[in-house]
Parts: structure tokens; sequence; C-alpha cells
């Protein structure tokens, strides 16, 4: 007893199957990340469960040396429901892309986060769907040229952290499939969240939406088109930090101010509060060139789960009286016949 | 074969004794029929009758009062001898209104007994009946002993010491009419006022409302001067084998099934459903028995149900998942992917009329075809059908016994007559049947996915949380050999092969095709499937009685098809097969075993009556005496 653990590495979760993403998808270095964050955990092996959907992103289990499930089109949440209900004590992860998670399998997100059904999902954002060779996605940006939109696409697009929100969840972070640094430990606060934590991770497909997320990424432009939110700390941003997010309190938008301009200083800022559901909402919904995007978590709220009182009435209900199936069979009007 | 209808012998109400009788209570949704007639069939249980019931409601949860749509109707067919039907005719008919007896009349038989409220005989009830004049009193209904009473007034009378509300003295018509119809059975009404006290434990002075009306109805039949042909009839107690037994419908016998499978298989279980009728009671029930190894979750589509399902079963407990058919068909890429995945997974079908959202609340068997291959790809999965409502015990743990041992999909056909239907039940002793404990892999070196049974071909079940087991598994076609995504064109058709000899192997592992009744070879065979058992049952008894060479065969399961069904059907000259379809599984046999099989159709969203194919039976042998 209380031997410790032979410490695993990088490695032990690798598995024997050659990786068949394109050359230079963001898929790779999100794989590295977890891959890498997996030893870190402290969790038993045996315990992770991922569980996929249909798309490039969905083919993730199978290079993950866990517990692996690649289900059909948009119903990993469900089922990932089912793994998570019948076994708490496993630690449940669904990856998902745009399509897979806000177009076909929307309806299961929406409510795999109201539920707060105890899970990390990741939710690997490239705009567009890869698999089926480049159509527009549910989040791609309206004018998004694609083989089924060759005049432009004319759907708005909708915002996934904005809509996991709305849904209820009580985790929603968002990084950059290649920043690792900033990737893992988002993932890592996912998995230590209690209850369905929700991660948006911007994630660049070479073939057919190449560059789409870059300027948030270059090094160049991203310090002006992104900001990097943390709790308790004043909204700054650019490439001098010279920059914030100020709440207009009369109109509830927020605005992109100067520091040092204007009478403006730090403490005119919007400070970051990941308990606050209203500037959670408010960050969610920036986007370029007006505003920087905000990466990081965005909200965070410890509340009881689904299957958490799943187990609780469960546990009420069996102390009170254990099952017995030949009472069952018994119970309320018999007659006998001799 | 044409649908026509013979009718059966009617015992007129004329003896004091007679052998069996068919009641049907109608009144409106709001005037507790469903109650009352619960609380008969119980009293009736208990005086030793056979019986079976069949609550008739409509659709709609709350029609218009007095509308003939809303009309909802509670019947019994009860006797000395085994009774396997609700009944095809009416022998006494309980009218609470004039919509409800404009909607039975025609199947009351000549002679019949109609009992009617008088008072709800208004002029408005009537237009809503589009009567233009009063049933009662233009003698329409002179073909019938009536017996006319003014049950309102009788009933104010009655409860008037409660201090009841006008509204809620009137809620106690349904017992005071229960009474009279006790009276006219000689049924004891013990039960049903324990019952009424239990119901209304926070509200006593409703109780003993009710109880005084059911009293004061019995005290009509007892003094009151009745018309000459209405008195008290005796129908002996049915023989049946000594045990103890409850009544039971089909949804309960499914629930409890369900309930045994998980002990028997000590496993969890978990059943994800979404709301549908006729299927949501299994829901319910199940809801309620969490005390044993059950977790429900009703899930937000058919598809995250089906989904949950799988997720639990790859998790390693035991997934099942319940619809009727508009669900099932959202269900069927889920099903296909426990069937790529070899995961095992409960499929129960309760089949309404369709297609599309049909007729919810009628009964139909025409998912059978969607049942065996309502699916893409070759897609092969088990099908076994309850036949009665007490026979949905046994085929729910027989469906969690197949879906395990063959780590396969297997989809478990009720329909709504059986789920709401119900029946005696012998109960069954618990430490009789048969343990099938669930072994999940152990952990061992080098594991893969891919292991099987050679016996069963089923795989392994690796259960999440086993060191050393962790695995893919996937909807993509997967390598016969390491379990790990395979293109290869060789593999595929191996696969396909292997999901299709694990599933014709499950033939090896079920009970040979046995005939219920008459001989294994003979003139005609009538061959079904499904809740038309009692029907065909009784028709098949009588015919034999008259001294028919017939014989009755019944399929619980459709796929794989016992393994002597083709040699056993071709003992018979003819082969009739009554179906509530076009002719799913009359299909099925002549294509399988080139056997000349002559369908027999109803969908009219009503069971067969027995009449309908004793008539059946008579035309074939009118064919063959050509």
């Amino acid at each position: 007893m209380n031997q410790a653990l032979p410490k695993l590495t990088l490695k032990d979760f690798s598995t024997d199957q050659e990786v068949r993403w394109c050359p230079g998808c963001g898929d790779y270095a999100i794989l590295k990340t977890i891959q890498k964050l997996m030893p870190e955990l402290d969790a038993p092996k045996e315990n992770q469960v991922f569980v996929s959907g249909i798309g490039c992103s969905s083919r993730f289990p199978y290079y993950m040396n866990t517990y692996g499930f690649h289900t059909i089109h948009g119903r990993a949440p469900a089922i990932a429901t089912g793994v998570k209900l019948a076994n708490p004590e496993l630690d449940v992860w669904v990856v998902t892309g745009d399509g897979d998670g806000f177009s076909i399998g929307g309806n299961h997100m929406l409510h795999v986060l109201r539920r707060n059904i105890d899970l990390q999902v990741l939710l690997f954002n490239n705009e567009i769907y890869g698999l089926t060779k480049g159509q527009y996605s549910p989040t791609s940006k309206q004018g998004t040229r694609s083989p089924s939109s060759p005049t432009g696409s004319i759907d708005l697009p909708l915002s996934p952290c904005e809509v996991a929100l709305a849904a209820g969840a009580t985790f929603v972070a968002r990084s950059i499939d290649t920043e690792a640094k900033h990737l893992g430990p988002c993932i890592r606060r996912s998995y230590e969240h209690r209850g369905a934590a929700f991660v948006e991770i911007l994630q660049n497909c070479p073939i057919y939406n190449d560059g789409v997320f870059e300027n948030v990424k270059d090094k160049k432009s991203a310090a002006d088109n992104r900001i990097e939110i943390e709790h308790g700390k004043p909204l700054i941003f650019g490439a001098e930090r010279d920059r914030g997010i100020r709440l207009n309190t009369l109109t509830l938008t927020l605005e992109v101010v100067e520091i040092g301009k204007g009478g403006v200083n730090v403490d005119d800022l919007l400070v970051h509060d990941e308990s606050n559901k209203v500037i959670a909402r408010l960050l969610s919904t920036m986007t370029g060139p007006e505003f920087p995007v905000a990466i990081g978590v965005l909200y965070s709220e410890r509340k009881n789960g689904y299957v958490e009182d799943v187990r609780e009435q469960q546990l009420t209900i069996r102390s009170r009286e254990r099952g017995d199936l030949k009472q069952l069979l018994h119970s309320g009007n018999t007659w006998q016949v001799d | 074969m044409d649908l026509v209808e013979e009718k059966l012998d009617e015992h007129h109400l004329d003896a004091k004794q007679v052998m069996d009788v068919v009641v049907r209570f109608a009144g409106d949704s709001g005037d507790g029929m469903q109650l009352t007639g619960a609380n008969f069939t119980q009293a009736t249980a208990l005086y030793g009758n056979d019986l079976s019931t069949f609550p008739d409601f409509p659709a709609e949860i709350r029609a218009p009062a007095g509308a003939t749509f809303g009309v909802s109707a509670f019947q019994i067919y009860f006797g000395a001898n085994d009774i396997t039907t609700a009944g095809d005719a009416i022998d006494v008919l309980v009218a609470m209104n004039p919509a409800a007896l404009v909607t039975n009349l025609p199947n009351l038989i000549d002679g019949g007994l109609v009992i009617v409220d008088s008072g709800a005989f208004t002029e408005k009830n009537l237009a809503k009946a589009k009567y233009q004049v009063n049933p009662l009193e233009d003698g329409s209904l002179d073909a019938y002993r009536v017996l006319n009473i003014d049950i309102s007034k009788h009933v104010l009378a009655a409860v008037e010491p409660y201090n009841l509300s006008h509204k809620e003295a009137l809620r106690c018509k349904n017992m005071w009419t229960l009474g009279l119809v006790m009276w006219l059975f000689d049924r004891d009404r013990t039960a049903t006022i324990e019952g009424l006290k239990k119901k209304f434990t926070r509200q006593p002075e409703i109780a003993e409302a009710n109880i005084a009306a059911l009293n004061a109805g019995h005290a009509f039949g007892e003094t009151a001067e009745l018309p000459s042909g209405i008195h008290v009839y005796r129908i002996p107690p049915a023989r049946v084998p000594p045990g103890t037994y409850r009544n039971i419908t089909g949804t309960t016998a499914l629930a409890w099934g369900l309930i045994a499978a998980s002990e028997l298989a000590e496993i969890d279980l978990l059943f994800a459903s979404y709301p549908i009728t006729p299927a949501s009671n299994l829901l319910h029930e199940l809801s309620n028995r969490r005390n044993f190894r059950i977790s429900t979750f009703q899930a937000e589509d058919e598809i995250a149900a089906v989904c949950a399902a799988i997720g639990a079963s790859f998790a390693g407990s035991l997934g099942v998942t319940s619809s009727a058919g508009p669900g099932i068909a959202l269900k069927a890429e889920g099903i296909a992917l426990a069937a790529a995945t070899e995961l095992p997974l409960v499929v129960v079908n309760t089949q309404r009329g369709g297609p599309s959202t049909g007729l919810p609340t009628k009964t139909e068997q025409s998912d059978l075809n969607m049942a065996l291959g309502g699916r893409h790809g070759d897609t092969p999965i088990a099908v076994i059908a309850a036949s009665s409502p007490t026979d949905c015990f046994e085929v729910a743990i027989e469906a969690a016994r197949l879906a395990i041992r063959y780590m396969t999909p297997v989809m478990l056909l009720s329909d709504g007559y059986l789920a709401n239907a119900a029946e005696p039940w012998k109960i069954p002793d618990v430490a009789e049947l048969q343990p099938f404990p669930v072994r999940h892999q152990p952990p061992v070196e080098d594991f893969r996915p891919s292991l099987r049974d050679a016996t069963t071909l089923a795989r392994v079940w690796p259960k999440p949380g086993t060191p050393g087991l962790e695995h893919r598994i996937g909807g993509i076609e997967r390598s016969y050999d390491t379990g790990d995504i395979s293109y290869d064109p060789a593999n595929h058709q191996k696969m396909t092969e292997l999901r299709k000899a694990k599933i014709a192997g499950i033939a090896d592992d079920i009970p040979l095709q046995e005939v219920i009744l008459g001989a294994t070879t003979g003139k005609l065979a009538v061959v079904g499937w499904g809740s038309t058992f009692g029907a065909i049952h009784q028709a098949v008894k009588r015919c034999r009685a008259d001294g028919l060479d017939v014989s009755h065969i019944h399929i619980r399961y459709l796929c794989p098809l016992p393994k002597n069904l083709g040699d056993l059907l071709q003992g018979y000259e003819r082969i009739l097969v009554p179906e509530m379809n076009t002719g799913q599984l009359v299909r099925l046999l002549r294509s399988e075993y080139l056997v000349p099989a002559e369908g027999l159709n109803k969908i009219s969203g009503q069971p067969f009556k027995i009449g309908e194919i004793m008539a059946a039976i008579h035309q074939e042998f009118a064919e063959v005496n050509d």
C-alpha cells in the first residue's frame, strides 16, 4: 500500500496508431498538449475515457492510450452522459468540432451543459467542415466561400462560448491550438472543475480554412487582437499594454479605451471576475476587428451536477429500502389459488 | 384473405349462470372509467374468474365534456374458462353519457345490457353525440336490456352527509355505478373500499363519500325494482393451476422483467428514454424502482436516449432504451453503432399505429420490417416479441440475456395493446429464474478489443476503469485481428460475415419452435407473433372443438427464427398468418421457407377479434373442401 505509482510520461498516453491528420493541422498540437498534460493530472490512466463524434477532431481518441469511443456524428455528449451515469468514477472527455458539436449535435451540447454533467468538452473550432472537404460550418464567418457556399455563406455564425454560457455551462474557457502554455493550464482547469467544463480551442485547418485565426496567433498582431484574461486582473491588452476594456455603465456594453488618454487610467478598466456571468457573457461576445478576442477562463462556478444529484437520490432511495425482487412481484393485490 | 367477422356464440343474459361476460365501462375522460375498470378487475380477480382487460382511451388529454372523441373506455372479459382477449362483443355496456352510448352501442350484443345515466342525456350532450332524438325515448334501444337510472340524483343523495361541493359530489358517480355492476356480478367491495381509503388518506371525507356512493349503487341493485331479465349473474370461478396470482399489465411486466434481468445478470441497468405514447409508462414504472440496480434517464431526445444507453453499456452497465415507432426510427443510427462496436443494448419498441404520428394510442404490429431490417448497412440484430401482457416479463429477461451473451443490440417488440392490457399472472418463483451473471473481461497482457468467444462469436466486454484494458472502439470498420481501424476490403467482408454469423448463431441458443395447440402436421397452421396470441389461441381452440384440424404456432424469436420453423411449416397444407399490419411476417415466412402462407391483415388500430380469425379459418377449410 501507499506505494508510489510509477510516474507516467507522454509516451504512456500515445497509441501505436499512425496519426492521420493533414500535415500542419492544429490537432497535432492539441494532441501533444493533452498527452503531455495527462501524466501531470495525477489521475489513473484506466479512468480516462475519451468520447468523440465524427469529424477530423473526433479521430482524437484513437491516438490516446486510454479508454476511447469514437461514436456517431454529434452524439458524443449523449454517449458520454451514459458513460458518466453508469460510472461516475471515470474521467470523461468529449472531443468534438464546430460541426459535430454545434450543428448536428447542437441539441446534445445544450443538454450536457445544462445538466452540468461532470466532464470536459473540448471543442476544436476551425470554423469549417474538414473531413467532408471544406463546407462552411455553424461557426464560419458570414461570407465564407466554400464548395457549398461558392458565393459566400449567408448564415450568421454562432459563438460557441456564448452558447455554452447560455446553456448553463459552469466552466467556460477559450484557448488556442498551438499555444501549449496557455492551452495546457486551461485544460487542466477544466479537468479540475467539477461539473460540465467547456473549452473552445481555436484550431487552424491548413487545408480548408488556413489562417482564419491568424490575427490572434501571429506574433506581430496577436497582442492587439486578443486579450488574455485572468481572474482578478484588469482587462489590459496591446503590444504596449496600453489598451483596456471598460464597461460603459450607461449602455451596459464594453468599450476599448486607451490607458492614459482622455483621463482613462487602469482603475477605470473592467476587472475580470470568473464568477460573474454577466462579465463572462460580455467577454465571450468580443470579436475583431472592433474588440480583441478574449482567451482564458471566462467563467467558473461550482454547482451540483446531474450525476451527483442522481447518485444522491439513488443513495437515499436505496438506503431506505433495497429492492427485493420477490417482494416486488408480490407487492399490491395478490390472491392465492389452491 | 379478406377480414370478415363471425359472431361468436352469445351467452344471452337470460340464465342465472353464464360462462363468460364482456363488460365495458365508457364515459368522458373525466368520468373515472379507468379507475372504475381497475377496481372491478381487482374484484373479479379475487372472485376467481380468469380475465383480460383493455383500456381504450382517447389521444386527447382533456377532450371537451360530452364529445365523442373524448370517450374513455375500459373493457374486461372474464369467465370460468381461460380468457386470452378482451372480448369480441360487449355483453354489458355502462354508458355515462350519450357520446359513450353512440360510440359503443354497435358492439353490444343483441339482448345485451346497457346501463345509462339518464341525468347525462341532456339536450346539450345529445347534440354533442349527434343524436337528433333521445335514444332513451325513441325505442332505438328496444333490442337491449336497459337500466335507465338518474345516477347523478342518486349520487347526490348518497353523499349528502359529506358536505362536498356539487362538482365533487358528482365525481363519485363512477363509484356508484361500480357498486351497481359489482352487485350485478356478485363481486366483493372490500378491496375497493380499502383502496379508496388508501388513495384519499389526506381527504378522508372524499374517501367516505366515494365509499358511500359505492355502497349506495350496490344497495340500489339489491332493492330497486329492476326490469325483468336483469338480475345477479353468477360466473363460476376459473380452474387455474395453484399458486399466487396478481393482475399485471404488459408495461409493468416488462419493467419488472428488466429489473429481474439486472438481478440475474448481476449488473446495473441504465434505462434511457424519451417520452412517447404508448411507451412512456415503462419509463415511469422503472423511475419508481431505483431501489433496484436500475437508473433511469429522461434524455433530451430519442437519439440521446439510445446513445446514453450505449454509453452505459460501454462503461460496463446494461443500456436499455425504449420508444414507439417514430422514436425507434430516430434511434436507428445508434442501434447500428452498438451493432458495429458489439455492445449489448436492449431496445424496447412499443408499437403503435403508423406511419408518422399515425395513431399514437392505438395498437399495430407494423414495425416488424423496421426491427428486422431498418438500419443502414448490413446490420443484423436479434429481434424478439412478447405475446401477452404476462409474457413481457419473460421476454424482457430473454432480451437482456441475448444482448449480454452475444454483445449485440436486441429489439424487443411489444405494442400498445400489450402495454396497456392486463391479465392475471401466476407469480413466478424468483429462485427458479436462471441467473446469467455478467463476466467483464479480466485484466490480461496485450489486450485487444477484438478478442471474442469462439462459440458465440461475441466480443469481450472490457470495463473502463480496469487497468491494462485501455482500448479504443468506434463506428469505423475494425480489423478482425486487432480491433484497430481497418479499411482493408477482405477484412470488411470478413467482419460483415461475422456480424451475420453471430446473430444467426443465436438460433442454437433458443428453444425450437413449438406448436401451442394442435398437431405438428396437418391441414392448417395459424402462425402469429406478438399480441395476436390471445385471439388466435381462442379461435384455434374453438375451431378444434368443432373438429377442424388446425394448429396454432406463435413465434417469439423473429431474428433469428427457430431452427426447426421451416420444417415445421412444411408439414401443413395451408398456413394462415394473422397480423396487425399489411403482411410483414407472412412475407418473411414465404421468402425464408418458400411456403404458401397467406396473410390475414387488420390495420384498424384495434386488436383482432376471435370471430375474425375463426371466420378466416373457416374460409381456409371451405377452400380446402372445394
